[in-house]
C-alpha cells in the first residue's frame, strides 16, 4: 500500500517516467515525500526505494547527503539565516542570534510550539539583501531585527500563507508540457532531418 | 591473473617494466616490488580512489602530477614515481588527516595488532600528532545488524563495506549517510544489516570500525594460531583461514582463492564456530547443540558413558549379527565426512559387513550416478558462462558464495541468467528470463525447451515468449551454457528434477552442468562410493541392488533390515520424521557423530567423532574440486576421526581396513582409485585438483594484508609436519575413472505427477540458510536468525484469497493442519505455496515438513482463511 | 571610469517587473534567436558560438564552443544545464533564473539544436523555490508556445527539457557531482579520468554541461553573430559578463559589464556600479572570483576584469563574484568563515578535503576565539600544502575535485597578506576587532 497520498503517488510515477533510469527521480521524489510529511519519514524512504528500484539504506544515505532533506520532523516554517562571507560582513551572525531569541529556539532546533526550526545556512545567493533570510526556501529579505520580527509576527498569524507554504512544498508549478517520444523515434527523426538538409545543400550547389 | 605478455612498457622509479594493458598502476608497481600504501583499494572490488593514500607522481601533459595509483591504468610509456619527496609528503599528509579524527583506542580495539591503519602509521607515519582539537564523537558501538557492530568514530570512510554491500552482495543494506567529516555508514532504520554476507564487511574493514559480535573482545591477534582449510558448512568449498587461541576456535576468515571464493564467505560459514565445540551448557545428548565427547551405550534403556573398547564391541556385535541376513544391515549418512572418512566407511560397509546398502543422502538430493554422469562445469566456468540456467533452490540460501560468483557474471560481463523460478531467489532481479515453474512441472518445461515448434505449456504459468527467449539463448546445442541443477523442492519427487536434467543433458550436448548439492561434502561422499551403485573414485556398478536411505528406512520398518549404521544424525534431515523414528525404533542403531540430536533416542551405541577443524583430510566441492581440510584444534574428550573409528570397528569384526590414519587413507585413495587425495593434502601452494581434469596450477595472488587483514599467511594448507613422512612417493593421480554414461543409468527416465487440484495449492518446501540444524542450534550468535515458518504466496494468490502479509491462515496437508502467517513472495509462482524446511514456528517447533505427503510426487495443500 | 557602452546582453530585460513572463519575453525579441537558429545548420550555429569565444560562466571558464566541438566526434546524448549556483557571494544565476527564465530556455534550445540533443536536464538549486517555479512555468509556456516539444516552430527539431530540483549541497555545482546527483545518488564528484563529461557523462553517455549564464548569452550570439560578441572585451575574454558584487560596498548587486575594458576598481567604485565603499571606509582586500579564489590587495584594483588578466596575477575570475573587505573586516574571521563553508560543504569522499577542511576550520576558529598559538601559522600552511601541494597557482591537488584546493586559497592568502593580524590575535588572546 502506498504511503504517499493518491495524488502525490501519481505525481511520483510521472516523475519516474521523466528519466531514462528511475533512480534519477530520487531527489524530486524525496522532495515529494517531504512535501507530504514535512520531513523524509521512514515510510517515505521505503516508498522512494520502491519507486526508484533501490533499497531503504541507499535512499536514506542519499537523502542524508542533502541539507534540504530532513530525516527528523522540523517546524512548519524552517527559517534559514545565512552567515557566510557576504552576510557575515553585514551582520549575519548577529541577526542569527536575534532570531534565536525571537523564535525561542537555538540554531538547529525547533521551537516548542513546533512552528519554527532555525538554521544557520551557507550562502543563499541573495547577497545584495544581506544578511539573507529564507523561510521554507522563500526569500523574505528581512535584513534587520525589526523587519525580521515583523515577518515572524505575520507568520504566527498565518498572514503569509499565500507566498510561504508550509515546509516541504517546493514547487507549486507542475510540469504541463513535455515530449514523450522514444529515443529511437527521435533518432529516426534526426536522420531524416540530416538527410533533408544534405539534399537542400546539394540543391543549393 | 594478468597476462603481461602482449603488454605495455611503463617506467616505475626509473626502472622500466612490462604491464598488462588496463592494469592498475598500484598492481603493476607492486609486482615490480614498489609497494604503494593504500586503504580504500581492494583487489576484489572496483577502485574508487577515495582515500588518496596511494598518490604517486604520474607524468602528464602538464608535468608530473599526483594521481591515485589504485585508480589510474597503465599506458605505454607512462612514467611513475612512487618514492619521491613529493609523494612521501602527500602520503604522510593523508595518513595524518586519517588519524586526525581517529580515536587512539588501539589497546581495546579488536583490530589492534592486525590493523592496516596501525601498520601503515608505524611504517609511514610521523609518530607524533599535531592535532590538538577535539575529535569527532559518536555514541559508542551501534548494532547495525544481528552480527555486526559499528564504531563510527573509528571509520576512515574507505567505502569498502558499502561497496561490498552494493557491488558484491548486491543487497545495499548499508550505505554512506551524511556529508563531509560527518559521513557515517548506516543501515536503513527499517531493515537492519542482516545480509547473508555481512561478516565480509568486518573482514575487509581496514580499521576496527566494523566488528563481529561473536568475535568481539574474544582474542588478541597475537594469541592466535592459524591454519588454512576449506569451509564445509555447505558444498561450495570456500577456502578459509581457521584461527584458534589455544584449543579454542576463535575466528574463520575467507582466503582469496581464485577459482572459488575470492576471499568471501557467508555468515553461516564464518560464524558457526560455536557449534563445533558444542554448547557447553547443553549436556543433553538429544540436543543438537551438544557435543559428543565419549562413547555411549544403551544400558537398561539409558545411554551411558563407556570405554571405546566396550562401545566398539557392542557396535560390532549389532552390525555383524544383522549382517548375517542378506541385506540385513546398511549405513545412512556421511555427507559431513572427509573423503578419507567416507572411503573408510565405504570399505567397512561393503568390505567388512558385505552390504551395498549405503547412502550419504537423505532422500532430499538427486541421484548420485546421474549427477556424476553429467558433463561438469567449474564454478569459474559458470561465473563466465554466456548463459546460466538455474534449476535449483535459492542459491543465496543454499550455496551463498556461489551466488556472489554468479552475480559478477551477470553484472560485470552482462551474461544471461535464465531461472526456473520455484520460489524466492537471490538472483531474481538479475534474470534475463524467469520462468515461474510450479511443483511437478520442471520436466515439462525442460521438454518444452527442447522442442523448437513453439510449444506452449497448457495450464502452466510459463509463457510462450519466455520459452522462446530461453530457446534462443540456449541455441541448438547449448554451447556456452551452464545448467546449475539442484533440488529446489523437498515436497516434490526427485524424479521430476532428474527427468528435467536428463532431458536437458540429452538435448544440449555441448552444455555443462554444475550440481547444486548443498550439504558439506556430499559430493566427496558420493565419489567415495557412499551411494547405491556408486564406487570409490566415481565408479559405477550397474548390478548393485543397494538400498537408498528411504528404502533402508522402509526395510527397517518391515524388519527386512535389522540394523543401521548412522554416519551423522538422521532425524533432522528427513521429511518423514515419524516414519524414520519408527524405523530406528524397529532396528539396531549404531550412531557415529560429533553432535547429539533427537536421533540418539533410538541409538544402541554412540561413537563420538571428530568434526570440521579437528581433522585432516580432503573434501570435494560441487565442481569436483578436491581441497585439503586441516585440523586446527584437538577434538574434545575422546572423540576420534572417522577413519580410526572405521578401522577399529573393522578390527573388532576381525578384519583390517588397511587404513591407520587420515593421511594413510588419503594415500590409499590416490593409489587405488586414482582420485586426488594425498597429493592435494601435501600441496601447500595451490587450489586443489578438479576430479576428471588435468591438474592445473592456479597461481595464487600473494596475500595482501591490506585487503585481507587478520590472515597471517596463506598456502598453509596441507600437512606441513606430515609431508616429509608420506610424501616421498607422492602419487600423481591420473584422471579418475568416470563411472557411468547417461544412457546406462536409470534416474530421470520417467515420473508420474498427479493432476493439479484447482482448489489446492501445490507445496514447495525450500531451504533457508539459517535453518534449525546443528550449525545454527549450536551457535548462539545465529540463533535469532532462524527462519520463522511462514506461508509464502504470490500477490495474485494473496489478492484472490483476500490476504495481506501477516494474516494467519490454516494450511492443511494430508495429515496435519498448521496455523501459519502468510507473506508476499512474488518469486513464488501462482498456485504455489512455499514454506521453509526446518524453520520454526512461534513455539520454536520445527513443523513445516509435516505438511509433505511422502507418498505422492507432489504435495497439494488447502488453505483456509481465518 | 568604467566603460559602459557595451550592450546589455543577458540583463536587457531584467528591469521590467514582468520580465519573467512569456508575454514580456516575446515583446522584447524573445525566441527570435531560436527562430533564426532553426534556419541554420546545427554546425553553423555551433560555429558562431565558437567564433564568439564564449567562455563558460560557471567558474572554470572553458570555452563553450570548444566544449561542444569535443563532442562532434561522438553524438551527444544529453545537455545538462547547471543552475546550482552556490559559490558564496555569487548571485548572478539566481537573478537570471528568477528574472529571465525564457532567455535561458531559448539559449538551451538553440544549444541543444547545435548539439543535436533531444533531452535536456536543467538542474536548479533546490533553495531557489521561486526560481524553480518561474523556470518550470517558463518551460510549460515554451511548450505551449511551440518553442519546445515536438517539431519546434514547425522545424524538424524536437526537444524535451526536464527541470530537476537540487536539494541543498554546494558540491553538486561541480559538474561531475551534479551528474551523480542527477542520477539520484549522493553528490560525490567523479574521479578523473575521464576528465570531461563529453567522454562519459550522464549514465556514462557523452554529455555537455553548461552554466545558466553561458546559456543566456546564446540567443544574442545567434542573433548578432559570434563576431559581434567577440568584438566586445579583449583577448580570450569576450563579451560582457555578470559580476556579483557584495561585501562592504554601497551598492551590492549584479552588474553586467564588458570584460577586460573594465577593472575591479571600475566595478567597485563607479557610481553606476558598486558606488564605492560604505561611507567613511577604505578597502582592505577583495576576493576577485568567488571564495575559491585567492584574495587580492588594493594594489591589484586596476587589474582588468578578464580571465587571463586575473589568472596572471595569481587568482581567478571564477564565478564572477567580487567581495570587498574594508578596514573593519577581521581577515581571520573572514578566512575562518570561508573555511567553515568548505568544511560544511566538503562532500567527504576524499581524505585531504574531508579531514583537512575540518581541521583547518577548527584551528582558525581557535585562533579567532583566542586560543591561537604562533606555531599554528606554520601548521595551517602545512595542512594547506597537504591539500594543494606547493600552494601555487593554478593549484595542484591531492584531492579528487577542485573543492579541495579551494580551501587553502583564503587561509594562505590571509596569512601571507596579513600575518601581523594573525599574530595580534595570538598575542591579544582574542580578536582585536571585537
Ligand atoms: C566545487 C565546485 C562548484 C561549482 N559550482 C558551480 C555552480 O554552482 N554553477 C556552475 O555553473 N558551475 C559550477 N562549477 C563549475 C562546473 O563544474 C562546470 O565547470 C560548469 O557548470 C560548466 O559550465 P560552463 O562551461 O558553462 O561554465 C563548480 C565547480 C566546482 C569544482
Ligand atoms: S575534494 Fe572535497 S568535495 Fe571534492 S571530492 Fe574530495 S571530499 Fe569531495
Ligand atoms: S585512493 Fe588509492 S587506495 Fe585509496
Amino acid at each position: 500500500m502506498s504511503h504517499l497520498r493518491v495524488e502525490l503517488r501519481q505525481r511520483a510515477e510521472e516523475l519516474v517516467a521523466l528519466y531514462p533510469r528511475p533512480r534519477s527521480a530520487m531527489l524530486p521524489l524525496l522532495h515529494l515525500a517531504q512535501e507530504q510529511d514535512g520531513y523524509v519519514s521512514v515510510e517515505g524512504i521505503a516508498e522512494v526505494a520502491e519507486l526508484t528500484g533501490t533499497t531503504p539504506a541507499d535512499v536514506r544515505g542519499t537523502a542524508a547527503f542533502y541539507d534540504m532533506l530532513h530525516l527528523e520532523p522540523v517546524g512548519k516554517y524552517v527559517v534559514g539565516i545565512c552567515t557566510n562571507i557576504a552576510c557575515l560582513l553585514a551582520g549575519g551572525l548577529e541577526l542569527l542570534d536575534h532570531a534565536s531569541s525571537t523564535l525561542g529556539c537555538s540554531v538547529g532546533s525547533t521551537s516548542d510550539n513546533g512552528l519554527f526550526t532555525l538554521e544557520e545556512t551557507e550562502c543563499l545567493a541573495d547577497c545584495n539583501f544581506a544578511p539573507c533570510v529564507q523561510v521554507n526556501h522563500r526569500f523574505v529579505r528581512t535584513t534587520t531585527p525589526e523587519t525580521f520580527d515583523g515577518l515572524v509576527g505575520e507568520l504566527r498569524e498565518g498572514r503569509r500563507d499565500h507566498d510561504i507554504p508550509v515546509h516541504g512544498t517546493l514547487l507549486r508549478v507542475r510540469r504541463s508540457g513535455g515530449l514523450h517520444a522514444s529515443k529511437s523515434e527521435i533518432a529516426t527523426e534526426r536522420e531524416e532531418a540530416k538527410a533533408a538538409r544534405a539534399k537542400r545543400e546539394g540543391e543549393k550547389k | 591473473m594478468t597476462d603481461v605478455k602482449s603488454g605495455v612498457t611503463i617506467s616505475v622509479n626509473g626502472r622500466s617494466l612490462e604491464a598488462a594493458p588496463g592494469e592498475l598502476v598500484i598492481e603493476a608497481a607492486e609486482r615490480a616490488g614498489h609497494y604503494v600504501p593504500r586503504f580504500c583499494y581492494h583487489p576484489r572490488m572496483e577502485p574508487v580512489g577515495m582515500c588518496r593514500m596511494c598518490l604517486v607522481e604520474v607524468d602528464g601533459p602538464r608535468g608530473a602530477t599526483l594521481q591515485p595509483a589504485c585508480y589510474i591504468k597503465v599506458h605505454d610509456g607512462m612514467t611513475v614515481v612512487t618514492d619521491s619527496e613529493k609523494v612521501k609528503k602527500a602520503q604522510d599528509g593523508v595518513l595524518e588527516f586519517l588519524l586526525a579524527n581517529h580515536p587512539l583506542d588501539c589497546p581495546v580495539c579488536d583490530k589492534g595488532g592486525e590493523c592496516p591503519l596501525q601498520d601503515q602509521t608505524l611504517t609511514h607515519g610521523s609518530g607524533e600528532t599535531r592535532f590538538v582539537e577535539e575529535k569527532r564523537h559518536f555514541v559508542k558501538p551501534i548494532e547495525i545488524g544481528e552480527l555486526v557492530l559499528l564504531d563510527r568514530e573509528r571509520c576512515i570512510q574507505c567505502a569498502r563495506c558499502t561497496r561490498f554491500s552494493a557491488e558484491v552482495s548486491g543487497d545495499t543494506e548499508i550505505a554512506f549517510s551524511g556529508r563531509g567529516d560527518q559521513i557515517e555508514v548506516a543501515p536503513s532504520p527499517t531493515t537492519p544489516f542482516d545480509s547473508t554476507f555481512s561478516g565480509n564487511t568486518v573482514q575487509i574493514c581496514p580499521v576496527g570500525a566494523l566488528t563481529a559480535k561473536p568475535y568481539r573482545f574474544s582474542a588478541r591477534p597475537w594469541d592466535l594460531e592459524q591454519v588454512e582449510s576449506t569451509c564445509t558448512t555447505c558444498a561450495v568449498g570456500c577456502r578459509v583461514a581457521v584461527q584458534s587461541s589455544g584449543n579454542r576456535l576463535t575466528r574463520v576468515l575467507g582466503v582469496d582463492s581464485e577459482p572459488v571464493n575470492h576471499g568471501w564467505l557467508c555468515d553461516k560459514g564464518r560464524f558457526t564456530l560455536d557449534s563445533i565445540d558444542g554448547n557447553e551448557a547443553s549436556l543433553d545428548p538429544l540436543s543438537a547443540a551438544s557435543r559428543l565427547r565419549e562413547p555411549l551405550v544403551r544400558m537398561n534403556g539409558v545411554l551411558t558413558p563407556t570405554t571405546w573398547g566396550e562401545a566398539l564391541a557392542r557396535a560390532a556385535t549389532i552390525l555383524q549379527d544383522a549382517a548375517q541376513v542378506p541385506g540385513g544391515v546398511g549405513a545412512i549418512g556421511g555427507a559431513a565426512l572427509t573423503n578419507e572418512g567416507a572411503f573408510a566407511w565405504e570399505r567397512f560397509v561393503r568390505g567388512v559387513l558385505g552390504s551395498d546398502n549405503l547412502d550419504a543422502q537423505y532422500g532430499d538430493g538427486l541421484d548420485g550416478a546421474l549427477i556424476q554422469a553429467l558433463p561438469k562445469a567449474t564454478i569459474d566456468e559458470a561465473a563466465n558462462a554466456r548463459v546460466v540456467v538455474t534449476l535449483t533452490g535459492d542459491l543465496r540460501e543454499e550455496l551463498p558464495v556461489l551466488l556472489l560468483r554468479l552475480r559478477e557474471n551477470f553484472i560485470k560481463r552482462e551474461n544471461a541468467l535464465v531461472e526456473f523460478a520455484f520460489a524466492s531467489s537471490g538472483l531474481h532481479s538479475l534474470a534475463r528470463v524467469s520462468m515461474p515453474v510450479r511443483p511437478g512441472e520442471a520436466h515439462l518445461v525442460a521438454e518444452a525447451l527442447t522442442r523448437s515448434d513453439g510449444t506452449v505449456l497448457k495450464g502452466s504459468n510459463v509463457t510462450e515468449s519466455e520459452l522462446n527467449e530461453t530457446r534462443r539463448l540456449l541455441g541448438e546445442s547449448g554451447e556456452g551454457v551452464v545448467f546449475i541443477v539442484g533440488r529446489p523442492n523437498f515436497a516434490e519427487d526427485a524424479g521430476v528434477m532428474e527427468r528435467a536434467i536428463r532431458v536437458l543433458a540429452e538435448k544440449f550436448t555441448a552444455a555443462k552442468f554444475l550440481p547444486a548439492h548443498r550439504r558439506a561434502n556430499v559430493v566427496g561422499a558420493l565419489d567415495m562410493g557412499l551411494g547405491p551403485k556408486l564406487r570409490p573414485g566415481r565408479g559405477y556398478a550397474a548390478n548393485d541392488e543397494g538400498r537408498t536411505t528411504l528404502q533402508q528406512l522402509e526395510a527397517l520398518r518391515t524388519g527386512e533390515q535389522k540394523a543401521v549404521l548412522l554416519l551423522g544424525c538422521l532425524l533432522g534431515n528427513v521429511l518423514d520424521v515419524d516414519g524414520a523414528s519408527a524405523a530406528l525404533e524397529a532396528g539396531g542403531v549404531v550412531v557415529v557423530s560429533g553432535h547429539g540430536g533427537k536421533t540418539l533416542a533410538y541409538a544402541d551405541v554412540v561413537l563420538p567423532a571428530a568434526v570440521q577443524h579437528e581433522r585432516h583430510g580432503t573434501v570435494t566441492n560441487i565442481e569436483g574440486r578436491v581441497t585439503a581440510v586441516t585440523a586446527k584444534i584437538v577434538a574434545p574428550g575422546s572423540a576420534w576421526s572417522d577413519v580410526n573409528i572405521a578401522a577399529e570397528l573393522a578390527e573388532q569384526c576381525g578384519q583390517s581396513l588397511g587404513l591407520f590414519s587420515d593421511v594413510e587413507c588419503a594415500k590409499v585413495i590416490e593409489e587405488t582409485v586414482g582420485y586426488p587425495a594425498l597429493s592435494v593434502l601435501n600441496d601447500v601452494s595451490d587450489e586443489g585438483a578438479v576430479v576428471g581434469r588435468d591438474r592445473e596450477r592456479v597461481e595464487r595472488r600473494p596475500l595482501d594484508p591490506m585487503a585481507f587483514p587478520g590472515i597471517r599467511s596463506t598456502n598453509m594448507a596441507g600437512l606441513g609436519e606430515f609431508s616429509g613422512a608420506v610424501a616421498e612417493e607422492e602419487a600423481s593421480p591420473s584422471p579418475s575413472p568416470i563411472g557411468a554414461t547417461l544412457s546406462e543409468i536409470s534416474a530421470g527416465r520417467g515420473v508420474e505427477v498427479p493432476a493439479f487440484d484447482a482448489y489446492a495449492l501445490a507445496l514447495n518446501v525450500s531451504r533457508h540458510l539459517y535453518d534449525h540444524g546443528v550449525a545454527v542450534q549450536g551457535s548462539p550468535a545465529l540463533a535469532n536468525l532462524v527462519a520463522r515458518t511462514t506461508a509464502y504466496l504470490n500477490h495474485f494468490d494473496l489478492d484472490r484469497l483476500g490476504l495481506v502479509t501477516g494474516d494467519v491462515v490454516d494450511v492443511t496437508g494430508p495429515t496435519v493442519t498448521l496455523s501459519l502467517p502468510v507473506a508476499l513472495s512474488d518469486e513464488t509462482p501462482r498456485g504455489t505455496l512455499n514454506v521453509v524446511f526446518a524453520s520454526i514456528d512461534e513455539n520454536g517447533d520445527d513443523t513445516s515438513r509435516s505438511l509433505v505427503d511422502p507418498s505422492s510426487a507432489i504435495t497439494q495443500v488447502r488453505l483456509k482463511t481465518k | 571610469m568604467a566603460t559602459l557602452e557595451a550592450p546589455r546582453i543577458v540583463t536587457a530585460r531584467t528591469g521590467y517587473d514582468d520580465s519573467f513572463t512569456l508575454a514580456r519575453f516575446l515583446a522584447t525579441g524573445g525566441y527570435e534567436g531560436l527562430r533564426k537558429a532553426l534556419t541554420m545548420f546545427p554546425e553553423d550555429v555551433a560555429l558562431e558560438v565558437d567564433e564568439a569565444s564564449l567562455l563558460g560562466r560557471g567558474g572554470a571558464g572553458f570555452p563553450a564552443g570548444r566544449k561542444w566541438s569535443m563532442l562532434r566526434k561522438s553524438p551527444v546524448s544529453y545537455l545538462v544545464v547547471n543552475g546550482d549556483e552556490s559559490e558564496p557571494a555569487t548571485f548572478k544565476d539566481h537573478l537570471l533564473l528568477e528574472r529571465d527564465p525564457h532567455q535561458i530556455i531559448e539559449g538551451i534550445i538553440i544549444s541543444a539544436y547545435a548539439l543535436q540533443v533531444s533531452q535536456v536536464f536543467f538542474y536548479v538549486r533546490g533553495e531557489f523555490a521561486l526560481g524553480l517555479e518561474r523556470v518550470q512555468q517558463a518551460v510549460n509556456d515554451a511548450y505551449e508556445h511551440g518553442a519546445l516539444g515536438s517539431k519546434i516552430f514547425g522545424s524538424d527539431f524536437s526537444l524535451d527539457i526536464v527541470v530537476h530540483p537540487g536539494a541543498g549541497a554546494y558540491i553538486c555545482g561541480d559538474e561531475t557531482a551534479l551528474l551523480e546527483s542527477l542520477e539520484g545518488k549522493r553528490g560525490f564528484p567523479r574521479i578523473k579520468p575521464p576528465f570531461f563529461p563529453a567522454v562519459s557523462g550522464l549514465y556514462g553517455e557523452p554529455t555537455v554541461v553548461n552554466n545558466v549564464e553561458t546559456m543566456s548569452n546564446i540567443p544574442w550570439i545567434v542573433l548578432n553573430g559570434g563576431e559581434a560578441f567577440a568584438a566586445l572585451g579583449a583577448g580570450r575574454s569576450t563579451g560582457t559578463r555578470l559580476f556579483a558584487l557584495a561585501g562592504r560596498v554601497k551598492n551590492p548587486g549584479v552588474f553586467e559589464v564588458e570584460m577586460v575594458k573594465n577593472t575591479f576598481r571600475d566595478l567597485i567604485y563607479d557610481p553606476k556600479l558598486g558606488g564605492g565603499l560604505l561611507d567613511g571606509h577604505t578597502i582592505k582586500a577583495f576576493v576577485p572570483g568567488g571564495v575559491s579564489a585567492p584574495w587580492f590587495g588594493p594594489e591589484l584594483l586596476d587589474t582588468p576584469l578578464g580571465q587571463d588578466e586575473v589568472g596572471e596575477k595569481g587568482s581567478m575570475l571564477g564565478s564572477g563574484s567580487v567581495i570587498v573587505f574594508d578596514e573593519t573586516t577581521c581577515v581571520v574571521r573572514a578566512a575562518w568563515r570561508i573555511t567553515k563553508f568548505f568544511a560544511r560543504e566538503s562532500c567527504g569522499e576524499c581524505t585531504p578535503c574531508r579531514e583537512g577542511s575540518g581541521w583547518i576550520e577548527r584551528v582558525m576558529y581557535r585562533m579567532e576565539h583566542g586560543g591561537g598559538r604562533v606555531e599554528d601559522l606554520e601548521l595551517l600552511l602545512d595542512l594547506c600544502d597537504n591539500i594543494a601541494p606547493g600552494l601555487g597557482w593554478p593549484p595542484q591537488q591531492t584531492t579528487i575535485c577542485p573543492l579541495g584546493p579551494s580551501i587553502p586559497s583564503s587561509v594562505t592568502r590571509a596569512i601571507s597578506m596579513f600575518r601581523s593580524e594573525f599574530i595580534s590575535h595570538v598575542q591579544k588572546g582574542g580578536c582585536p576587532f571585537d
